[in-house]
């Protein structure tokens, strides 16, 4: 299985087939895992993604719900892209194009489970990063918030980035390449 | 030249962000700095109760008084220093920057000590009046627990951050913090025992500043491990 500069990858899997785990280990957060990972064509040379190129968005999303969408995500661009001259104009602009307008300095537990997920999503409009990691990213989102980050992912991949991902809605408008593991697992003898 | 200046740059940008994020969250949840405070003022009003009239009694005990409660409860706030940051998923976020967790780590434990830690050191001329401390050894009783608290804050972090994937790991952490605070009890006891006897500061105090430079340094590299070994379960 390898993945080139522009190309998704959709993880399939029932309940518990270890979508959420593969993607983990690919990040680099799990070390528990047979087998090797490589990163530009260095096979176990470096086998796990470089973090400044790696954006990974999991299930617990690091929103912190005391702090408001800004704070979140301004909080985010400096720890994740220290090096980027990324303003507060930008960031606040990404959370108004994300769907976030008058909730801007609201603390998140007073938004609902959606709009915290956009906040977190927001992440991928201001992201350098070439690699992003999504588990499950289209949760609690409605359909507009769906296109919104579909789209998102495909002015990603048409300049030159990468995706993977897991989700359990059809994403049928997205060129992704399926893989499915329940080709993989040990069938019981 | 450029690139080490970047380098720099981005990880004080980190430090700052991590360091200023955690103010503000525990600021608005005022219970985690209120918490210890509230705690150690309410138990040295009790034993100076529970001492009564006996002045003399009290202030020979005072050093360990203060000790044990300082460390229980820099203890109790420990269990949330990593808990929140775990639970909603910016621990892996952490992990997962480009920039050292060491400063991560170093910048979230000052941030934490700040608001726990630095109170109690702030509330000691009442401590002191309150054990029947003589005020003219407040310095000395400041400074020991400005050492103090820093101490047991990095130390005890190595066991928040290995019993943060627990559901309640309060008692573990207990178990696992104990050992090691022993040294730093001890010295530390020993410190505001001399100052308030007048006897010679120097030996306690270079063991306590060498084991608050010992834990800033090193208990970050065991952290680091536990945290990812918490993210990874």
């Amino acid at each position: 299985m390898s993945l080139r500069s522009g190309q998704g990858l959709h993880v399939a899997g029932s309940n518990g087939s270890g979508k959420t785990t593969l993607l983990k280990i690919i990040a680099g957060l799990s070390n528990d895992y047979h087998g090797s990972i490589g990163w530009r064509c260095s096979n176990e040379l470096n086998p796990v993604i470089d973090k400044s190129d790696l954006l990974y968005l999991g299930h617990l999303t690091g929103v912190k719900s005391l702090l408001t969408p800004l704070e979140n995500l301004s909080w985010w661009v400096s720890l994740c892209l220290p090096a980027y001259p990324i303003g507060s104009d930008e960031i606040t602009r990404a959370l108004q194009q994300i769907g976030l307008n008058s909730e801007l300095n609201t603390p998140c537990h007073f938004l609902s489970a959606g709009q915290q997920r956009r906040v977190a999503l927001a992440r991928l409009l201001v992201s350098q990063q070439r690699v992003w990691i999504l588990d499950e990213p289209f949760t609690a989102l409605d359909h507009s918030g769906i296109s919104q980050i579909e789209n998102c992912i495909k002015r990603h991949q048409s300049s030159g980035g990468m995706v993977i991902m897991t989700s359990h809605q059809v994403v049928s408008n997205l060129e992704l390449i399926q893989l499915n593991l329940a080709d993989y697992q040990q069938r019981p003898n | 030249m450029l690139v080490s200046a970047n380098e720099n740059f981005s990880s004080y940008r980190v430090f700052t962000a991590i360091f200023f994020r955690d103010l503000t969250v525990y600021f608005r949840y005022r219970g985690s700095w209120i918490n210890p405070l509230f705690f150690i003022l309410v138990v040295i009003t009790l034993f100076s109760l529970g001492f009564g009239a006996d002045n003399q009694a009290l202030r020979v005990y005072s050093p360990s008084i203060i000790w044990v409660t300082a460390l229980l409860a820099v203890l109790l706030s420990l269990d949330s220093l990593f808990k929140t940051d775990f639970d909603d998923g910016s621990l892996e976020q952490l992990i997962l920057s480009s920039q050292s967790l060491y400063l991560s780590v170093l910048a979230k434990i000052l941030a934490h000590w700040l608001v726990t830690g630095f109170p109690i050191v702030l509330a000691t001329p009442l401590i002191s009046l309150m054990l029947g401390v003589s005020l003219e050894v407040l310095p000395e009783l400041s400074l020991g627990l400005l050492l103090g608290t820093g101490i047991l804050s990095f130390i005890g972090a190595i066991g928040a951050s290995l019993t943060v994937s627990l559901a309640s790991g309060g008692l573990l952490l207990s178990l696992l913090s104990m050992p090691l605070y022993v040294p730093a009890m001890i010295f530390g006891a020993q410190y505001l025992q001399d100052a308030i006897a007048g006897w010679p500061l120097m030996p306690s105090l270079s063991m306590l500043i060498g084991l608050l430079l010992a834990a800033v340094v090193l208990s970050p590299l065991a952290i680091m491990a536990g945290l990812k070994l918490s993210v990874e379960a």
